[in-house]
């Protein structure tokens, strides 16, 4: 070949950085929290993001794949994932521990519009591993909470047992300025104290709520949402201020692999974050 | 735009002179009427009497399979060794904006170095074309090109006329001058304004493609998806021919033996059944029709949405292409409620009488 070229460096945005995992436990029998932190100390504090953005994490031999970011950019250094057990990647990293690396690259994707939810009402509803992205906007504005107005929480979870971060939401039920209500379709324990029911039987429990300066938040098994946007249509919340983030399958994250295309959109560029009005008009979303 | 003129006789002098320090690829015959660009040895072997090649340039620019990465546990090492400097030398107008297409994807929000850096290094050598039955430039707006070439040839039966289309493109022509002539007579401006008009009556078929975005979305639920899903094979052969398709899927291969692993990129296809499946056996698109929607909402509406024309360029190879005759020609017309001209729903008519 005559044409051969020696070298080529460019910035490359499938460079995954090593990430060291800092901690990592069990939060239900299938799902993991991690907590881990850039190897490079420079890029682990630089490293800006918005709730509801995400996050390329790969394990050598095993692949990579996109997962939401759990933590809260007001709690820069370390980041937080918390992955349930499904295929071939997150299997391998199930069986790493503590100062195991991983490969780290992001972050992707649009995130919450934290900037126009100040001031407003933030109604948060998650379900089962829905938590995932929903904790990080939660987390955000529990550490900004003078630019919030109401925050509530609803969270539903199968039984007791199957509730990710159960002791994180259980103490966060004794702060003043957060109205934290939990669920559980069935209790298994006999012990649970809290609601039983699926997550739309919290409604009820609501004070009145001003739709027009309230944003309702989303994210849950594919079967919460229909029923939750129906309670957020009942409250009158505008179909633009009803959040919802989704997942699809990811290569790349930059927009280039084409496998999270709907319609004439990327969800790695446009979304993960969509409102209640972009998925009316596209057919495919959920 | 600087226009020179080359004698034919003097045409592989000059690919001799430039080819020195890049790789020449040009269109080759292969089997009996169909080509292929292939890496040059011997000019003798360009065979530039061709419609359209099997597989379009993209395929030369980001091959099939390329390696992104050596990985160890503590580095990742990128590769890129499908990198090469290339001479890309007889592509038609279609093709051309084919890769400007790409070019614009390509870079859109996030550069992907693998295929800028191949890209940057590859010139391009246009060549005039004919049409055959199955073009559909015309209706596409692609059978001319301005721009993303560095030389373009127009053939003029005993000479060509010679675009200069980049900085890059005139250095090609200085490391030969004497080869061209600046002077360009009024004969030869007659035959070529005669050969356009010509070329222009030559096209055979026409879609209205401006109408396509609101028919996508007007038949989003119409059965034609349904009955032409049926007689899709998923096979992906489109999306391999085609010169805008871009998807790729990525693997993570352990090295045997060392403790290392080769991470590379393979062409997918948005039609392949597990184009949209996720981790847990979820799958976002189980149905063909779904696929083919996907596939055609692409090419006909999204890119048209966002960019004012279709990623479509016309160059026929899905017509040429696709087994069961499922392709722009017979989806288009279908949209436009002409019915549906395929291989199986003519064999089921045949079949029903």
């Amino acid at each position: 070949m005559k044409g051969k070229i020696n070298e080529t460096t460019q910035n490359n945005p499938f460079l995954p950085e090593l990430a060291r995992i800092i901690s990592t436990h069990y939060l239900t029998k299938d799902v993991k929290f991690f907590q881990v932190r850039f190897s490079d100390m420079e890029k682990a504090l630089s490293f800006r993001y918005e709730p509801g953005q995400f996050a390329m994490v790969s394990v050598l031999g095993a692949g990579e794949a996109p997962f939401c970011l759990s933590s809260s950019p007001s709690r820069p250094g370390l980041l937080e994932f918390c992955i349930q057990k499904k295929g071939t990647l997150t299997n391998a990293l199930f069986r790493l521990r503590e100062n195991d690396l991983v490969g780290v690259r992001g972050p992707y994707g649009n995130g919450f519009p934290m900037g126009d939810m100040e001031g407003k009402d933030v109604l948060i509803v998650m379900g089962g591993l829905g938590v995932a992205p929903l904790r990080s906007v939660l987390l955000y504005c529990l550490d900004n909470r003078d630019l919030f107005n109401r925050v509530i929480l609803l969270h539903g979870a199968r039984t007791p047992s199957d509730m990710i971060f159960r002791d994180e939401f259980m103490a966060l039920k004794e702060r003043v300025d957060l109205e934290c209500f939990l669920t559980v379709d069935e209790d298994d324990t006999g012990t649970w104290k809290e609601n039983i029911g699926v997550v739309t039987t919290l409604f009820p429990k609501l004070k009145k709520i001003d739709p027009s300066q309230a944003y309702g938040l989303v994210c849950g098994p594919p079967v919460m949402y229909k029923f939750v946007i129906k309670e957020f249509i009942q409250l009158n919340i505008p179909k633009n201020q009803i959040l919802m983030t989704l997942e699809r399958r990811m290569k790349c994250g930059v927009g280039k692999c084409g496998h999270c295309a709907i319609d004439y959109i990327y969800t790695c560029l446009d979304g993960p974050v969509f409102t209640y009005w972009d998925v009316i008009h596209m057919r495919e979303l959920i | 735009m600087k226009i020179v003129k080359l004698k034919k006789e003097n045409l592989f002098p000059f690919l001799e002179v430039i080819s020195k320090d890049a790789d020449l690829w040009a269109p080759v015959k292969k089997n009996s009427d169909r080509h292929v660009f292939k890496m040059i040895d011997d000019l003798t072997h360009i065979n530039l009497d061709y419609t359209r090649t099997i597989l379009p340039p993209r395929n030369i620019i980001l091959p099939p399979e390329i390696r992104m990465f050596r990985a160890t546990p503590l580095e990742y090492e990128p590769n890129f060794s499908h990198v090469a400097k290339r001479i890309l030398f007889g592509v038609h107008p279609c093709d051309i904006h084919g890769l400007l297409i790409m070019d614009k994807f390509y870079s859109f929000m996030y550069d992907d170095p693998y295929y800028i850096e191949s890209r940057k290094n590859t010139i391009i050598l246009g060549h005039s074309c004919w049409p055959d039955e199955n073009c559909l430039c015309k209706s596409t707006n692609t059978h001319i090109v301005e721009e993303g070439y560095d030389l373009f040839f127009t053939d003029l039966k005993k000479n060509y006329l010679v675009w200069i289309g980049s900085s890059r493109g005139d250095d090609l022509i200085r490391m030969k001058p004497d080869l061209f002539e600046e002077e360009i007579a009024n004969e030869d401006i007659q035959s070529f304004i005669r050969r356009r008009e010509e070329k222009d009556k030559a096209f055979q078929t026409e879609i209205n493609f401006t109408a396509m975005p609101d028919l996508m979305e007007l038949k989003y639920n119409d059965p034609l998806w349904d009955e032409l899903g049926t007689a899709c094979l998923a096979c992906g052969s489109c999306s391999n021919v085609c010169p805008t398709c871009n998807c790729y899927n990525v693997e993570d291969k352990p090295v045997l033996g060392e403790n290392c692993s080769d991470i590379s990129r393979c062409w997918d296809a948005c039609t392949l059944e597990n184009y949209s499946g996720v981790a847990g056996g979820e799958n976002f698109r189980e149905k063909r029709s779904e696929r083919l929607k996907l596939w055609y909402t692409h090419k006909l509406q999204a890119y048209i949405s966002k960019y004012g024309k279709p990623a479509c360029v016309g160059c026929g190879r899905c017509v040429v292409t696709c087994p069961v005759d499922i392709n722009v020609l017979t989806v288009g017309k279908a949209l436009d409620g002409n019915g549906i001209d395929s291989f199986w729903s003519r064999l089921s008519k045949e079949v029903t009488r």
